[in-house]
């Protein structure tokens, strides 16, 4: 363009000078004529329409060094992006599986759970006959299938590895749509009673335990010392969503006859059921069907009275059956994470502001030479989105690193941990935010720099008075304070309801407590005496080991996700089927000693009541409370079975009331328990746990008592060894898990928000420097000026916790079912908010505020 | 000057394209020309001419090459191109549809009406 222009007006000029005008005039008229060059070329170029990528490209280029030039800027701005960006990243990563993707198997929809329901409306297990019956009467169903949890003995040369498993019809894998990727499924013909011992491997199991053979098919493993023929293997990709740790899987193999016996455990209520529905048929039809079953009993499927289904079934998808528990934690974390985002996008746009204001003459030049407004803000914008690309680079690497930290931290319970990680979605996601931010960020600055005031811009003297234009930051300020605040409220809400929660009496000593638990597995311990046995001598062996002060078994570990409950009926009841329920301790003597558990009334059990004598048992308070109020429960009789309306179990006697235990957690409060001894309850359980009490240090006690018990049998597994304090601290994993997240959350809201008051009023004292030299000048004091500066900080920020205090409510109703013990309005934590807030704000105006106090008045004065 | 831009953007167009349709012009010829064949009664503003020649070539009635003027010097050349000539042609019917209309309605008398 410059050289079409500048022959042009050569060309002009020498025909003037040809008509007889002068050189230096002729040029000069040609200029004049011409009207100004650079806004003809302004004027040229968007008549031209240069095109948006070579404009976009200048503006890149000029942005990139405009962004070398201030490199303090742009790091801060960077890196605060890169914050915002990669937190939110990765916790979308870890949501994304959970609450948005549906899960990894086709048509996902289709596969829903089925229950049985108890009396007050939970769900439970069904029994096998009810799968039956439901199989034979449903035309809803594509495939249906039962899974319970087995876990065999993997017997080798080194130690012995308890796995975990699955039991499951033939039909599992393909309901859930899924084929062996080595092999074959299993056929009906594998899952009759007395069927083949056949087994499906997991490929991590494949390629850990057998080195990728592939030649694993139709070779043989021991497990439960018992030989079983691998037929398949299960593809990589597969995620068992039902039981995530499951390895292994063998068909059922129940026995499908003899309905009518009701003492079998075909009639227990243990299994799991999931079935796949045809394709167009929805969940509510599926509903009325089986509401239509479970109603109209027929001949061929009699049952009895604890599988009645006269409360109905229900079915749920098994999308929403995975993920309901941990939803409303994921939710609200995800809103903390975006609070934070926004406070990082409102601490960017503050610095975009005031770098807009710095750059004032700049844009005011370009105005005036012709460039439109529009173009003005594209370059703007151009800025912020490269910015905010740069940033959501660095935040990409942040994500990263925050996946791993919270696979590494979160609880065990959290279903598809295996899907977590930086993949496409979560790009895309990354992406989108990015852009976004970048234009959100970038707008209201170009929006303000690019207003027409050239005269405003030009003047670099017109420095008297801080402006109106202070208060978009002002208000983004106290939007930030505002955020800060509930981000920091809900965190302390968490943290003082894991407080509260600790604070609860376990019923036990924890303290210098030991635990793990046994498996006698195997055929020869298929008798009680031979497992009884067992564990008689190991229980011997331990006790022999220097540092156990007591030892003892139970079958039934507190605060260890074991459970094991069944009806109580009491002799002088009068309902045949008994009101109270409770959890059944199978123990040895020396149980109580071994945890700590107080004995309120009567006596605990010993010795002698591991013999054939009347059967002594122990209640807990709260039943005995509850039970006989104001009376002596001692000497009275009671029973306890899952089928207490027979008329053959035999009475037990209450010699003895104890304090309450927690079982199911400290939160929950059902601690009813019957505690027998190991000898008088109907079976020996095969699967126990051990209680050490040391004398010094439990943990260091654990491999001496490993060793005691395989050196009488050195094939049983021994797991989950674990300290009682270490078992204690892991019931709460799951809101220990949300409760980090939240501080860190807060930590980094209150340092965002202290950033943009700081950075605000640093602003605001550079700008005013002339003003407070004048008042200086007039004699205020500079304690005066100080107290200038921090009331002007500290009312933004009290503006902000005003503001805050709302949401914050809000936000706490929202939260109000991960809270334990205190309500969403507690005022210890609002106070402590609001205490640290300000106290963080003062420090934030000190800066500042000290930098206004050593302004001299001479030097600010001379600035005209 | 906006004003009187609006107003003669479509005839600057049109008068451009007919200069450059007689040959092949740079900027300043351009100029001459359109003052040479208005008998210098129309004199075009210098700043308008080169924002209409650029959005004429965008528009594609008409096309840009770089050429040597008759003092040897470099200048960029504009000509029309095909879907410039048919452009000339509707404009200059348009035109003279609309000068035919205003002209009746100017020349309405009393009685006409």
């Amino acid at each position: 363009m410059d050289a079409e222009l500048r022959f042009h007006l050569e060309a002009y000029a020498q025909d003037l000078v040809s008509g007889g005008v002068p050189r230096q005039e002729a040029m000069r008229r040609a200029r004049i004529e011409f009207g100004g060059i650079e806004r003809v070329k302004e004027e040229g170029r968007e008549a031209r329409g240069v095109n948006l990528v070579e404009s976009l490209l200048q503006d890149l280029r000029y942005g990139a060094s405009n962004m070398m030039r201030t490199p303090g800027f742009t790091a801060i701005t960077v890196l605060t992006l890169a914050l915002g960006i990669g937190a939110t990243t990765a916790i979308f990563s870890a949501v994304n599986p959970i609450l948005f993707q549906s899960l990894p198997y086709p048509d996902s929809g289709q596969i829903m759970m089925i229950s049985d329901v108890r009396g007050d409306g939970s769900r439970l297990d069904v029994t096998f006959h009810t799968y039956r019956e439901v199989l034979e009467r449903s035309r809803s169903f594509e495939a249906v299938a039962v899974t319970k949890p087995w876990r065999p003995t993997l017997t080798s040369t080194t130690q012995p590895e308890r796995s975990d498993g699955q039991r499951v019809s033939a039909t599992y894998f393909r309901t859930l749509g899924i084929s062996p990727a080595l092999g074959r499924d299993f056929d009906l013909s594998d899952d009759q009673l007395n069927g083949p011992r056949v087994v499906i491997l997991s490929d991590v199991l494949w390629k850990r335990r057998f080195a990728g053979d592939r030649t694993i098919v139709g070779r043989q493993v021991k497990l439960d010392d018992n030989l079983y023929t691998v037929i398949g293997v299960l593809p990589t990709a597969f995620e068992n969503v039902l039981a995530p740790l499951a390895q292994l899987w063998s068909p059922l193999q129940y026995d499908t006859r003899n309905i009518t016996s009701l003492q079998t455990r075909e009639w227990g209520h243990h299994l799991r059921m999931v079935g796949r529905l045809r394709s167009g048929l929805g969940s509510e039809q599926l509903r009325r069907e089986l509401d239509t079953i479970a109603r109209n009993p027929v001949r061929e499927f009699p049952r009895p009275a604890w599988a009645s289904l006269e409360l109905g079934l229900t079915a749920d998808s098994l999308q929403h059956d995975v993920t309901e528990n941990v939803r409303p934690a994921l939710l609200a974390v995800l809103g903390a994470v975006l609070l934070v985002l926004i406070i990082a996008c409102v601490n960017v746009t503050n610095l975009l502001l005031a770098r807009g204001v710095r750059r004032r003459g700049e844009f005011a030049l370009r105005a005036a030479l012709g460039a439109g407004r529009r173009r003005l803000v594209q370059q703007l914008l151009t800025e912020s989105l490269l910015l905010a690309l740069m940033g959501g680079v660095v935040g990409l690497a942040v994500a990263q690193l925050g996946v791993r930290v919270l696979v590494a931290l979160s609880p065990s319970e959290l279903p598809r941990v295996g899907a977590i990680g930086v993949n496409g979605a979560v790009l895309a996601f990354a992406l989108c935010v990015t852009t976004l931010i970048g234009l959100v960020v970038g707008l209201i600055p170009a929006l303000r720099a690019s207003r027409n005031e050239p005269q405003i811009g030009l003047q670099e003297s017109s420095q008297r008075t801080a402006g109106g234009h202070q208060w978009a930051r002002r208000a983004l300020v106290v939007a930030e304070v505002a955020l800060a605040l509930v981000v920091l409220v809900s965190a302390g809400l968490l943290l003082r309801s894991l407080d509260h929660l600790f604070a609860i009496a376990p019923g036990l000593d924890p303290s210098h407590v030991l635990t793990m638990q046994m498996q006698a597995s195997g055929r020869r311990f298929d008798d009680d005496s031979a497992r009884y046995r067992f564990f008689a001598q190991a229980l011997q062996a331990v006790r022999r080991v220097p540092g156990v002060k007591t030892a003892a078994f139970t079958s039934q570990l507190p605060l260890s996700g074991d459970l094991d409950g069944y009806g109580i009926q009491f002799e002088d009841d009068n309902s045949p089927n008994g009101d109270y329920a409770g959890f059944r301790y199978a123990v040895t003597p020396g149980y109580f000693e071994a945890m700590g558990i107080p004995l309120r009334r009567g006596r605990l059990l010993d010795e002698h009541d591991m013999a054939d004598s009347p059967v002594a048992v122990l209640i807990s308070e709260s039943l005995a409370t509850r039970k006989f109020p104001g009376r002596d429960p001692l000497g009275q009789r009671v029973r306890m079975g899952p089928d207490i309306g027979r008329l053959d179990r035999p009475w037990y006697t209450i010699v003895g009331v104890v304090g309450d235990v927690k079982q199911v957690s400290l939160a929950a409060s059902d601690s009813d328990a019957l505690y027998i001894t190991t000898t008088h309850w109907s079976d020996v359980d095969n699967v126990q746990s051990l209680v050490v009490r040391a004398r010094g240090d439990a943990g260091a006690l654990a491999p001496a008592v490993r060793n005691a018990i395989w050196s009488v049998d050195k094939d049983q597994p021994v797991v989950h060894v674990a300290t009682m304090d270490d078992l204690l601290a892991s019931t709460a994993a799951e809101r220990r898990f949300a409760l980090t997240l939240f501080e860190a959350f807060a930590l980094v809201a209150l340092i965002l928000a202290a950033a943009g008051i700081y950075g605000v009023l640093s602003g605001s004292v550079a700008e005013r420097t002339r003003e407070i030299g004048v008042r200086l000048a007039l004699g205020a004091s500079r304690k005066r000026i100080l107290a200038l500066v921090v009331r002007e900080g500290m009312t933004l920020t009290v503006l902000g916790v005003s503001i805050g205090l709302v949401g914050a409510a809000a936000a706490s109703q929202a939260i109000a079912a991960m809270l334990f013990g205190i309500s969403p309005f507690d005022s210890v934590t609002y106070l402590g908010v609001i205490v640290l807030l300000a106290g963080v704000a003062v420090i934030a105006c000190g800066i500042p505020a000290w930098r206004a106090m050593k302004v001299d008045p001479i030097v600010a004065l001379r600035y005209e | 000057m906006d004003k009187q831009m609006d107003l003669l953007q479509g005839t600057l167009d049109m008068l451009i394209l007919k200069a450059v349709s007689l040959g092949p012009l740079h900027g300043y010829g351009v100029l001459l020309r359109i003052q040479q064949i208005s008998k210098d009664r129309l004199e075009i503003q210098q700043g308008s001419l080169y924002p209409a020649l650029y959005r004429l070539e965008h528009q594609g009635w008409i096309a840009s090459e770089w050429g040597e003027s008759e003092n040897k010097r470099k200048a960029k050349y504009y000509r029309l191109t095909p879907a410039g000539k048919r452009r000339l042609q509707t404009e200059s019917e348009k035109w003279n549809r609309m000068a035919d209309l205003i002209e009746g309605i100017l020349g309405t008398t009393a009685e006409e009406v």
